[in-house]
């Protein structure tokens, strides 16, 4: 099997797993229990926080554990709205944002939210100037992604964080980090709100992050009392917040040289994929090396993606949260034609994959594009 | 050469003329079990002590002498060889990171066979540095900037910047003492002041479960920890007070509880140090604070032991206190809310000038002196670190 899909999801590391298993073994209590078994799991639980917090370098009370960073950007985008709604009623976002935010923003403008989508250029990055006419008085929040799944596309975070502050200081700015952490160094220095999730990074599914300043009021999408944190109920997994906070640390572990590792894998790729007819590459330069995004006209994505699968070949079609059909959002919002957007297909790759991975997978691709062709 | 060394300035141990080579000696242990993790290379004389470094842990290494005492102030000085131009190029480039507008050279030569005076080195450096440097003047009276030039047998000392240390007399140079140490604001700042003044403390916590939570014994565990980072590793035992706590509700005039419980405290106290060798009581009484801190009630309660007790902030305001907790990083800790043997079961009317008459009769009522010595038998002891002794670390 060649798996190159690890911006869907990773599999978990054996120490990850084992350190889940353990605590789910023989740390039995509720962490809110006021009895040692429950004191016990209580100091992991904390542990777990203090170690994110330290990753990351935000105070122990910014971290807040989810069930995903679906559920963490829900969490920010109504949340937010609904503690500022005196402020105002209006957010800025991009097009190019994962579908928890995307799909939220929609619902929200049902319920009287104004959403404002910056343009982006034709690189993918945010268009700033226009950002800065956008944000109003009455902007609550600005909610962009530090890298987009689907193209890779690397947003300078910090850079629009000044911009944002600079323009309106009561706006804040939300960053969906999900497909950069442990991929390229993140510094959320001036960023108001940040999630991210485990499963990314070699940990486990179910198990996500939100990080909230401390600045910054919210209203909780679960109510139920103080848990790990009074902004998330629910009885805390202590074994999944201790596999988060493990497999961040294994993720920021040697960032750079994974980084150099995977930047060659990518180099190869491009160089190679260049040579064959039919392939155009929409990831520009500088996206992040760890996501590939191409387009081979006219073969149906979804067509080569079966086709590879049955040598054993894992990739994508746009991002796995999307799969509906039709035109790639991402694509379309950089301004990209129809026998672009209408035929992409993502290839996600990590430290773990070989160089020996990647020219099988170009051999095999090579085949399948003369075979479907052919078929045509 | 050029190495870097941090000279160090004994505290108060100069006056101590006989005990001089002991206080040193312990001293030298205390900052070399402190460095233990550094590679450092440590010498001493009977005025200073030196600390070669690697320039590299030189922020992790500084931190560390700031945590300990004896150490009345130091210097980061530049180690080289004894020759003009060397001397002249380090003070330069040492002058050059710094921030001022006036500077003067002072030149201590206790090498005679240096070929020129300290006050002609002085001079002609100052010379060079005035050269050098861009809109730098010379103040001797009052400079910005104070160069001192060092040279000794084989090699020279410079620096410009003095250092405070924590001053007090190096943990080990007086017999052990035992801390009352109780969750709340004031016992760990007694524990600090008695350990800068050279107590090798340990810590008893009286544990009343399960009126008291476990969340309690934690809060002391971790003052424990933050006391320990001046002494190695602090012995924190742990006295199973509840049977005597329930007994003296059971039995004695509810006015009085409070009084007879801090005299049972002292007997186990005195009975503690007995056994682990140690010569005084530390606490944090206040005077006045509370009802059981009035001098009446401190009389009768102090009564029952002959052994020394020492409060060091006895006479300190409660905001006195508070500052000093929030500098040694224990006033958070203590601040958390939960109950410890000393807040259970409040008389609503704790006496405030106690009798011994009084006490004595209370105190006849019940056989104290077997539950104390059932008290001492299952006194529970933790060894302390600064740094947790975690067996969870693998799964992180």
């Amino acid at each position: 099997m060649i798996y190159l899909d690890y911006s869907a999801t990773t599999k978990v590391s054996d120490e990850v797993l084992s350190s889940f298993c353990k605590v789910e073994q023989e740390y039995i209590g509720n962490a809110n229990s006021l009895h040692q078994l429950g004191f016990d799991a209580k100091k992991l639980m904390e542990k777990a926080v203090s170690q994110v917090a330290h990753l990351l370098s935000v105070k122990e009370e910014e971290v807040i554990f989810t069930s995903s960073a679906s559920e963490a950007n829900n969490m920010v985008l109504k949340g937010v709205l609904a503690q500022y709604k005196n402020r105002g009623c209006h957010i800025i976002t991009t097009k190019l944002e994962h579908s928890s935010i995307l799909d939220t923003c929609t619902f929200l403008e049902k319920q009287g939210i104004e959403v404002s989508y910056v343009p982006v250029l034709e690189n993918g990055k945010v268009d700033e100037e226009m950002l800065k006419k956008m944000i109003r008085k009455d902007t609550v929040l600005v909610s962009i992604h530090a890298v987009n799944s689907e193209v890779g596309i690397v947003q300078d975070i910090s850079r629009l964080a000044l911009l944002i502050h600079e323009k309106n200081p009561l706006t804040f700015f939300h960053v969906d980090g999900t497909q950069a952490v442990g991929k390229i160094p993140v510094c959320l220095e001036n960023v108001d709100l940040f999630t991210f999730s485990a499963h990314k990074i070699y940990g486990l599914k179910g198990i996500a992050c939100l990080i909230k300043k401390r600045n910054v009021g919210l209203v909780p999408l679960i109510h139920g009392g103080k848990s790990q944190s009074e902004f998330r109920s629910g009885t805390p997994s202590v074994s999944l917040m201790v596999s988060l906070a493990k497999a961040l640390r294994l993720a920021l572990d040697d960032l750079f040289e994974k980084q150099e590792k995977v930047k060659k894998l990518n180099a190869i790729l491009r160089e190679e994929l260049l040579k064959i007819d039919g392939v155009t590459i929409n990831s520009p330069e500088d996206a992040t090396s760890y996501i590939l995004n191409l387009s081979v006209f006219p073969i149906k994505p979804e067509v080569m993606l079966h086709a590879l699968e049955q040598e054993g070949i894992y990739l994508s079609t746009k991002t796995a949260c999307s799969k509906d059909s039709g035109d790639s959002i991402s694509l379309l919002a950089m301004g990209k034609p129809h026998e672009i957007c209408g035929f992409s297909l993502r290839i996600s790759l990590s430290y773990l994959t070989t160089e020996e991975e990647i020219r099988t997978f170009l051999k095999i691709f090579q085949k399948k594009i003369k075979e479907l062709n052919f078929r045509k | 050469m050029n190495t870097r060394v941090i000279l160090i300035k004994y505290g108060e141990l100069t006056t101590k003329k006989g005990n001089r080579k002991f206080f040193i000696q312990t001293l030298y242990q205390n900052i070399k079990k402190k460095l233990s993790a550094f590679d450092v290379v440590i010498t001493k004389d009977i005025s200073r002590m030196y600390i070669e470094f690697e320039e590299k842990e030189e922020v992790d290494v500084l931190k560390k002498i700031r945590e300990v005492f004896g150490i009345y102030n130091f210097q980061v000085a530049y180690k080289v060889e004894s020759q003009e131009e060397v001397i002249k190029d380090t003070c330069l480039s040492i002058l050059e990171k710094e921030k001022f507008s006036t500077f003067k050279v002072e030149t201590k030569r206790s090498d005679k066979a240096f070929p020129i005076s300290s006050m002609d080195f002085s001079r002609m450096v100052g010379g060079y540095l005035l050269k050098n440097l861009e809109g730098k003047r010379v103040d001797v009276h009052q400079p910005d900037c104070l160069l001192h030039i060092e040279i000794l047998k084989g090699y020279t000392y410079i620096y410009t910047n003095q250092h405070m240390g924590l001053g007090g007399y190096p943990v080990g140079v007086q017999a052990r003492g035992l801390l009352m140490l109780s969750g709340g604001i004031d016992s760990p700042v007694a524990g600090y002041l008695a350990l800068k003044r050279g107590i090798p403390i340990d810590c008893v916590y009286f544990e009343s479960l399960p009126h008291t939570s476990l969340e309690a014994r934690e809060k002391v565990i971790q003052l424990s920890r933050k006391l320990a980072k001046y002494k190695d590793s602090i012995r924190l035992m742990i006295v199973p007070f509840t049977e005597i706590q329930e007994a003296i509700y059971k039995h004695c005039n509810p006015d009085y509880t409070i009084t007879i419980m801090r005299r049972m405290m002292y007997r186990i106290m005195e009975s503690l140090a007995k056994k682990y060798k140690a010569l005084s009581i530390i606490n944090g009484e206040s005077v006045g604070q509370v009802a059981s801190q009035t001098l009446e009630s401190m009389y009768v309660i102090n009564s029952v032991t002959s052994m020394p007790v020492i409060r060091p902030v006895a006479c300190f305001d409660k905001l006195e206190i508070i500052e000093l907790a929030k500098k040694i990083d224990t006033y958070d800790i203590s601040i958390l809310p939960f109950e410890d043997c000393c807040t259970v079961f409040v008389p609503k009317h704790p006496v405030i000038h106690p009798t011994m008459e009084s006490c004595i009769k209370n105190e006849e009522k019940f056989d104290y002196l077997s539950f104390i010595e059932r008290c001492i038998e299952r006194v529970e002891i933790l060894n302390i670190t600064e740094e947790e002794q975690d067996s969870t670390t693998d799964l992180f």
